[in-house]
């Protein structure tokens, strides 16, 4: 059989595609419970690490589970039970209750995310939780190591006259208690961290009055 | 003699004709898996298992497949093995899968396997197809770990994640060297073993 012909390899690659196409579906919808499950893992531990709790992966669903309660709120501040509504989650931790925000924007190069524990007071952070899926490493990336997330500890997102101003990164340096020291060389991704805690805090923003009164 | 040629084909790959360190293949993904060994064992066999299958499979097909498309043909298996790679990883390994992040993905364009399966399994056996690839491979892989070990241990002063490095050192001013985690000094670990190697090939040869 001639192996140039045309049509010989238009069938073949029809076969190889579509064989390939198939076992690569199957495999995807065997793993998928499993993948599922990694994530929901992934996302308690980070809920965690906001709170400054990290268990080993086998132990974060029970500690999880012990802690963490979920709770929505709409747009007025009050809670509600539907599922669409915005998410936080509310944590009994061994140093009192505390409050953690989901955050989700957009970095340099992809999205970033992370979770923001705030006090009882809900205006003192207790800590925060960065991860980004593509920034640079060396520059943007260290918005996901501890040395940049500790800075946020005891910051405020309230200003000393009560106004909702969030906790913005400084390139010239942390200057009063709603500040923290932006990273040198990734001015891109510490503004879109700042735009990101603004503006997804915003959001709660009715329950959080609310809730401070 | 067969014998002989076989063991060749599995031994060659790993010291003598090296993908890395004498073909020079495979470099970009060696600088970047090698902070800890841990990623870099998973890599590894990630990869082995990638050449050996792709090899087997197109070795298998090598007489089926079209000359105009073959390296289409080629990069579809190679990339069906890949994708099963990392659903794997994701699904058991999902810590280190993170780690590896788009590393596994680019095995794709790992030279070593397409050079293997354009200059080997093309025209060889099924059989001898799967000791070159195992052997390929295992050969990348020595590399990624003996580079990955001493990056690890001067790096962060552990290995596979347990500290080596006693508190005492550095307590007594010893301290962690930070451009050991860096890309270049993957390069220039990956230099020196180049070099090591070529002078001690040099010597043999001269020696003969």
């Amino acid at each position: 059989m001639d192996k140039n012909k045309n049509s010989y390899i238009f069938i073949y690659s029809v076969i190889l595609v579509v064989v390939v196409a198939g076992v690569l579906s199957l495999v995807a919808v065997l793993l998928q419970p499993k993948q599922a499950k990694n994530l929901e893992i992934e996302q308690k531990r980070n809920i965690l690490a906001a709170l400054k709790v990290t268990p080993e992966t086998k132990d974060v669903e029970t500690t999880y589970a012990k802690m963490v309660k979920e709770i929505a709120v709409d747009e007025a501040g009050n809670e509600v039970a539907s599922d669409d509504a915005l998410k936080l989650y509310v944590a009994n931790t061994d140093k009192g209750i505390k409050y953690v925000f989901p955050l989700s924007g957009k970095g340099l190069w992809g999205p970033i995310w992370g979770y923001l524990s705030l006090n009882e007071d809900l205006n003192t952070v207790y800590g925060a939780y960065f991860d980004h899926k593509s920034e640079t490493s060396g520059l943007g990336a260290e918005i996901a190591t501890e040395h940049f997330q500790s800075q946020f500890s005891g910051k405020k997102i309230f200003d000393k006259s009560n106004k909702f101003v969030s906790v913005k990164t400084n390139k010239r340096g942390a200057s009063n208690d709603n500040e923290v020291n932006a990273i040198s060389g990734a001015t891109i991704t510490s503004t879109s961290v700042n735009e990101m805690i603004e503006s997804c805090l915003k959001s709660y923003l009715p329950y959080i009055e609310k809730s401070r009164k | 003699m067969q014998n002989k040629r076989k063991e060749r084909i599995f031994l060659d790959p790993i010291f003598r004709n090296n993908p890395v360190t004498v073909q020079i293949l495979g470099i970009c993904s060696a600088l970047a898996v090698t902070v800890k060994l841990q990623s870099a064992v998973v890599m590894a066999l990630s990869l082995t298992f990638v050449v050996a299958f792709s090899n087997v499979i197109v070795s298998l097909l090598r007489k089926t497949i079209p000359g105009r498309i073959r390296i289409i043909v080629q990069l579809v298996v190679v990339a069906f093995l890949v994708i099963v790679v990392d659903q794997f990883l994701k699904a058991y390994f999902f810590d280190i899968s993170k780690q590896l992040s788009v590393f596994v993905g680019l095995i794709i364009t790992n030279c070593i396997v397409m050079g293997r399966l354009e200059a080997f399994a093309m025209s060889n056996s099924p059989k001898r197809s799967l000791i070159d690839g195992l052997a390929n491979g295992l050969g990348y892989g020595f590399i990624l770990i003996v580079v990955a070990f001493f990056r690890e241990l001067l790096g962060s002063g552990t290995i596979w994640n347990y500290q080596v490095v006693p508190q005492a050192f550095y307590d007594a001013g010893y301290m962690n060297n930070g451009l050991m985690i860096m890309p270049p000094m993957a390069l220039i670990a990956v230099g020196i073993i180049v070099w090591i190697q070529r002078a001690h090939q040099q010597r043999k040869e001269e020696g003969k």
